[in-house]
């Protein structure tokens, strides 16, 4: 049975982990490549390292811990924020990452997919789209730039155009759920990955071992994204995947 | 000394960075002569086979290989590097591969399944060199292509859609589907085994 995977996300600002992450035997809990390394002891099935103002400042940090991650971490990790053209994913690829997440460049110009696909392989291309719950409970709409605008795009056809246009999974973050810790959305989670023939990453929500497991089995994602809740252990990696396994779930031990 | 073969078919860092962390002297070589001095030689890739097969036809890396796996020195094709092995791949067409090993890679049938194949499974059957002291192990997988079914070369299974050949021997000749350089502990595990069966060692 292929397993259901579990990843953590680092958010990076400036080539810090923020808010940190509290790891004990860490020298520094900011650091994201000594948090990766942790990860990986700890269980985790694969790390997304996030640069949350990419777009506000110069990227060469970022390079540096993308390679030196991929210098001490051997399990895939995801590397998104502020990518806007070719040479940015051919330079996080040739850093060692094995995938790159594209967010608002894909909604500005949907061919952007197209090409990175075609240039790169949909296996390394992740499709991230933040959506919301529109107000008249007709859908979900997709939203950029961080969540601050809506696009008027149907989140579920977004989906779709995507896997279309070659991106080879779907991290998907709802924003009604995000932040709040009571579960992952799973009624968007569960349209989107049964209507794709893409993996779907279940993101926003997580707060305790039963949400992991709705989000699988009710949500049908194949894998789960969560951040603080790990960063600050309040819930232990293997923790979770013990109770997974027990609920009928199949995980990597 | 393990040469890494570069025929401009993806990343080769990690691979490197893999053998490396067990102390061995890895380098990504991508002239034909230079793959005589290795100890032994390890043929990854990420991407399409036609281009893959055309660019090692094109550097001459191609009779290299296939001398170079006749003469006895250890070989390992690591995703699309094991497809490349075998007869022929139908991804895009058909294309002829370098005949080392013999099967076919093909697509997977259609089914609710999602494909790529991309995450965690796990291997049963497992047999060789490559999985000395490993019970079940659970890999890492990125693919949509794989080796039809299973062969008398067969050294590890993987039930995905329908049971195909995750991992081969043939002799000096080795080969995994996933890439045990993305598979944590165990990945790395299955590299040092590669690397003491090139050295002539038992587990």
């Amino acid at each position: 049975m292929l397993c259901k995977r579990i990843i953590p996300c680092l958010d990076i600002k400036e080539g810090r982990v923020v808010k940190g992450v509290k790891f004990l035997g860490l020298r520094d809990a900011g650091d994201p490549v000594e948090c990766s390394v942790m990860y990986n002891k700890l269980g985790a099935d694969e790390l997304v390292l996030l640069d949350i103002n990419a777009s506000h400042e110069g990227r060469g940090p970022m390079y540096d811990i993308i390679s030196r991650v991929a210098e001490k971490v051997f399990i895939p990790f995801t590397v998104g924020g502020g990518i806007r053209d070719m040479d940015t994913i051919r330079s996080i690829l040739l850093c060692g990452a094995d995938k790159v997440s594209i967010n608002s460049p894909a909604l500005a110009e949907p061919d952007f997919i197209t090409e990175a696909a075609l240039r790169f392989g949909s296996q390394c291309i992740v499709l991230a789209m933040d959506v919301k719950r529109r107000a008249d409970g007709s859908g979900w709409d997709v939203y950029k730039n961080g969540g601050r605008l809506n696009t008027g795009r149907d989140a579920l056809e977004w989906a779709r155009e995507g896997v279309e246009r070659g991106c080879g999974e779907i991290l998907l973050t709802s924003m009604d759920t995000d932040g709040v810790g009571g579960g992952f959305d799973i009624p968007i989670t569960r349209l989107i990955a049964d209507a794709v023939p893409v993996p779907v990453i279940a993101s926003g929500g997580a707060g305790k071992p039963e949400h992991f497991r709705d989000a699988f089995t009710k949500g049908h994602a194949e894998a789960a994204l969560a951040a603080t809740l790990f960063h600050f252990r309040e819930l232990e990696i293997m923790d979770l995947k013990n109770y997974l396994a027990i609920e009928g779930i199949s995980v990597r031990m | 000394m393990i040469a890494i073969v570069d025929y401009g078919m993806g990343n080769l860092r990690s691979v490197q960075k893999a053998f490396e962390s067990i102390g061995e002297d890895a380098r990504v070589i991508a002239e034909a002569g230079s793959l005589d001095e290795a100890e032994a030689v390890v043929l990854p890739g990420v991407g399409a086979f036609s281009q893959a097969r055309e660019r090692l036809g094109a550097t001459g890396l191609d009779k290299k290989i296939i001398s170079l796996a006749g003469s006895g020195k250890p070989i390992l094709g690591i995703c699309l590097g094991m497809q490349l092995l075998y007869d022929c791949s139908y991804e895009d067409g058909k294309f002829e591969g370098l005949h080392i090993l013999k099967g076919e890679v093909t697509h997977f049938p259609k089914t609710d399944l999602k494909v790529p194949h991309m995450g965690w499974n796990t291997l049963s059957d497992i047999r060789g060199q490559l999985f000395d002291g490993l019970l079940s192990p659970c890999v890492y997988f990125v693919h949509s292509y794989r080796i039809s079914g299973v062969s008398e070369d067969t050294a590890a299974v993987c039930d995905y859609v329908s049971p195909f050949t995750a991992a081969a021997q043939r002799g000096n000749v080795f080969a995994t589907q996933f890439h045990p350089e993305k598979s944590g502990d165990i990945g790395i595990k299955i590299l040092a085994n590669f690397v003491r069966a090139a050295r002539g060692g038992n587990a």
